[in-house]
């Protein structure tokens, strides 16, 4: 038979061996991801090594659920902190996002083009700026403010949580507004068309169509902007007040972060170790918090593609 | 019976004079065509039709478009009415990423119908006039997204469909499709026609000549000829249109 094959080039590899530059390529890209893996390990291992033990010592109820925080006779209940957290942190997001989505959409389809890109171009500045500029901000607008609402209610004037949640809103605002317009930008214009063609309003298009199709980015830009105010520290410290109390709105509050921060410097002994204490429940308390969220997420867009 | 009338319809886009003056009575229940080499204005003149160029910057529109005899144009027409009464699809499947009862459903929800059983029967009504109902009926909840291009263009018409439209205005509907899924598409059409009033740009002469019952022929803005399919293809009156359909240009 004449069909002998006549190979000019092979398709075979001449050694067993990859080509050396990707195996390479594949070990470091392997070293960078367990360098990430094991430092995320290490940090929460670290974490929990160091805040266990004060919590075993104080009891975790007494420290938990303990109402008193007065380091020099050994008080240490963080309740205070924890609930001051929570609260200004939640009523910031509860402001921050629809406040964000409003100006999200206003920059992206109502706004003149110019005007969006000026006013784009101000909040992403505004999102890089550092917090403490924010505390100062704060401290000169927003607490001379709420001392009118507290003198009017005849409350001593202090730093408040209030002044700690709107600081926190007009901080987080720029992070959400620009990763919410970047993301409803990336929506097809299609849709919008489509929408329209069924008979819609411009706004029912927006609000139906384009924000749905988009809720995955800004879910993830809320995400960063909460993160952002749970682990704020300088700014909230310099308008809050800081007195560990029970949290009220006009009256100062103390913050998981701000607990730490505030008597890190002189600590010593048990103390200390109830501060790293702090650090974990605020650790935990973050955890518990992207959880929530990237869960709401996932389980609101199964109907659609990623 | 005429459905739709434009008379002397003139569009500028800025300089660009993309229509000139086209006469055109579209006929009730009928397929009509339109062909013409790309950039010719078909689809211009389609979106005209229902308005939809309207937010173009710079557009001017003279002439008159009378659906039913109303001129909508006229400063007391409500836009979202017109373009329930005239629905549109597009050229590319494009369903939103919901689930498909949700794509169906989309149109009702905007016009306000809440009753969870009406919007069930419309749905499936809809899905079945798009002859797509067979194979979705058991994944309602999933993503349109996941389904095939063909069925994602069917999924549109049923959207399409569900507010219950007068007449169809399709813009190359099958140009992103593979054959067989153009199949499907062309005989859903001859079954639409009976309900509905459907006008397709098509840059597919074959595709023309099969399925619709009159076909205009666009050039360079202007309507040249307008008449049943049959006669266009066979015995074209105009010399352009005959270089057309016999491939000489465009
Ligand atoms: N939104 C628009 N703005 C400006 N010019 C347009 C727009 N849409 C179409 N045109 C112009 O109008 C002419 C007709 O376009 P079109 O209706 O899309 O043609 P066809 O659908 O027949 O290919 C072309 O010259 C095109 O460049
Ligand atoms: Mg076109």
């Amino acid at each position: 038979m004449e069909n002998s094959i006549t190979r000019t080039s092979s398709i075979t590899r001449k050694r067993k061996l990859k080509k050396p530059v990707e195996t390479i390529m594949n070990v470091i890209f392997l070293i960078c991801g367990l360098a990430a893996v094991v430092s995320v390990i290490l940090i929460s291992l670290y974490m929990v090594f160091s805040g266990a033990p004060a919590i075993a010592k104080i009891g975790p109820l007494k420290f938990l659920a303990g109402q008193i925080w007065n380091p020099e006779v050994n008080d240490f209940g963080i309740l205070p902190l924890i609930l001051s957290s929570v609260t200004a942190t939640g009523l910031a997001i509860l402001i921050a996002v629809p406040a964000a989505l409003c100006a999200a959409i206003f920059l992206t389809h109502i706004a003149k083009k110019r005007v969006a890109t000026v006013l784009l171009f101000l909040v992403e500045l505004l999102a890089g700026i550092p917090s403490v500029v924010y505390g100062l901000l704060g401290a000169i607008l927003i607490v001379p403010l709420v001392f009118k609402a507290q003198t009017a209610l005849g409350m001593p004037m202090s730093g408040s949580l209030l002044s700690a949640s709107i600081v926190l809103v007009i901080m987080i605002l720029p992070t959400i507004i620009s990763v919410s317009v970047a993301s409803i930008n990336t929506v097809p214009k299609q849709y919008n068309d489509v929408s329209l063609a069924l008979g819609s309003s411009k706004m029912q298009s927006i609000m139906r169509a384009i924000i749905p199709a988009a809720k995955s980015g800004i879910v993830s830009g809320i995400v960063l902007g909460v993160g952002r105010a749970i682990g704020e520290t300088m700014a909230v410290m310099m308008v809050a007040g800081n007195a560990p109390i029970m949290p009220e709105l006009l009256k100062p509050a103390r913050l998981l972060t701000v607990g730490i921060s505030m008597e890190w410097a002189y600590s010593s002994g048990l103390h200390r170790d109830a501060l790293y204490g702090i650090g974990l429940v605020l650790f935990v308390f973050i955890m518990i918090i992207n959880i929530l969220l990237s869960s709401i997420l996932k389980k609101g867009n199964n109907t659609g593609n990623k | 019976m005429t459905k739709i009338i434009t008379e002397n319809l003139h569009l500028h886009y800025g300089e660009n004079h993309a229509l000139r003056g086209i006469d055109l009575n579209i006929h009730a229940n009928k397929i009509t065509a339109l062909i013409g080499p790309s950039g010719c204005g078909k689809s211009t003149f389609l979106k005209t039709l229902n308005r939809m160029n309207d937010s173009v910057p710079n557009i001017k529109i003279t002439g008159k478009v009378l659906l039913d005899g109303e001129d909508i144009y006229d400063s007391t027409v409500d836009v979202t009415k017109l373009r329930k009464k005239a629905g549109m699809v597009f050229q590319s499947p494009n369903p939103f990423p919901m689930s498909i009862y949700d794509n169906v459903a989309y149109g009702l929800r905007i016009h306000g119908i809440k009753k969870r059983v009406l919007i069930d029967e419309i749905v499936e009504r809809s899905l079945q006039g798009a002859a797509i109902w067979d194979e979705v009926k058991d994944r309602l909840r999933t993503p349109a997204l996941a389904l095939s291009g063909g069925q994602q263009q069917r999924l549109c018409i049923a959207r399409t469909l569900a507010v219950s439209p007068e007449a169809i205005l399709m813009d190359e509907p099958t140009s992103a499709l593979d054959p067989i899924s153009t199949m499907k598409i062309e005989e859903l059409m001859s079954e639409l026609a009976k309900k509905y009033t459907v006008v397709i740009v098509t840059h597919n002469m074959q595709q023309a000549a099969r399925i619709s019952d009159y076909t205009a022929f666009f050039l360079l803005g202007e309507m040249i000829e307008y008449d049943k399919t049959n006669n266009i293809f066979a015995a074209p009156k105009d010399q352009r249109t005959e270089n057309y359909i016999t491939g000489r240009f465009g």
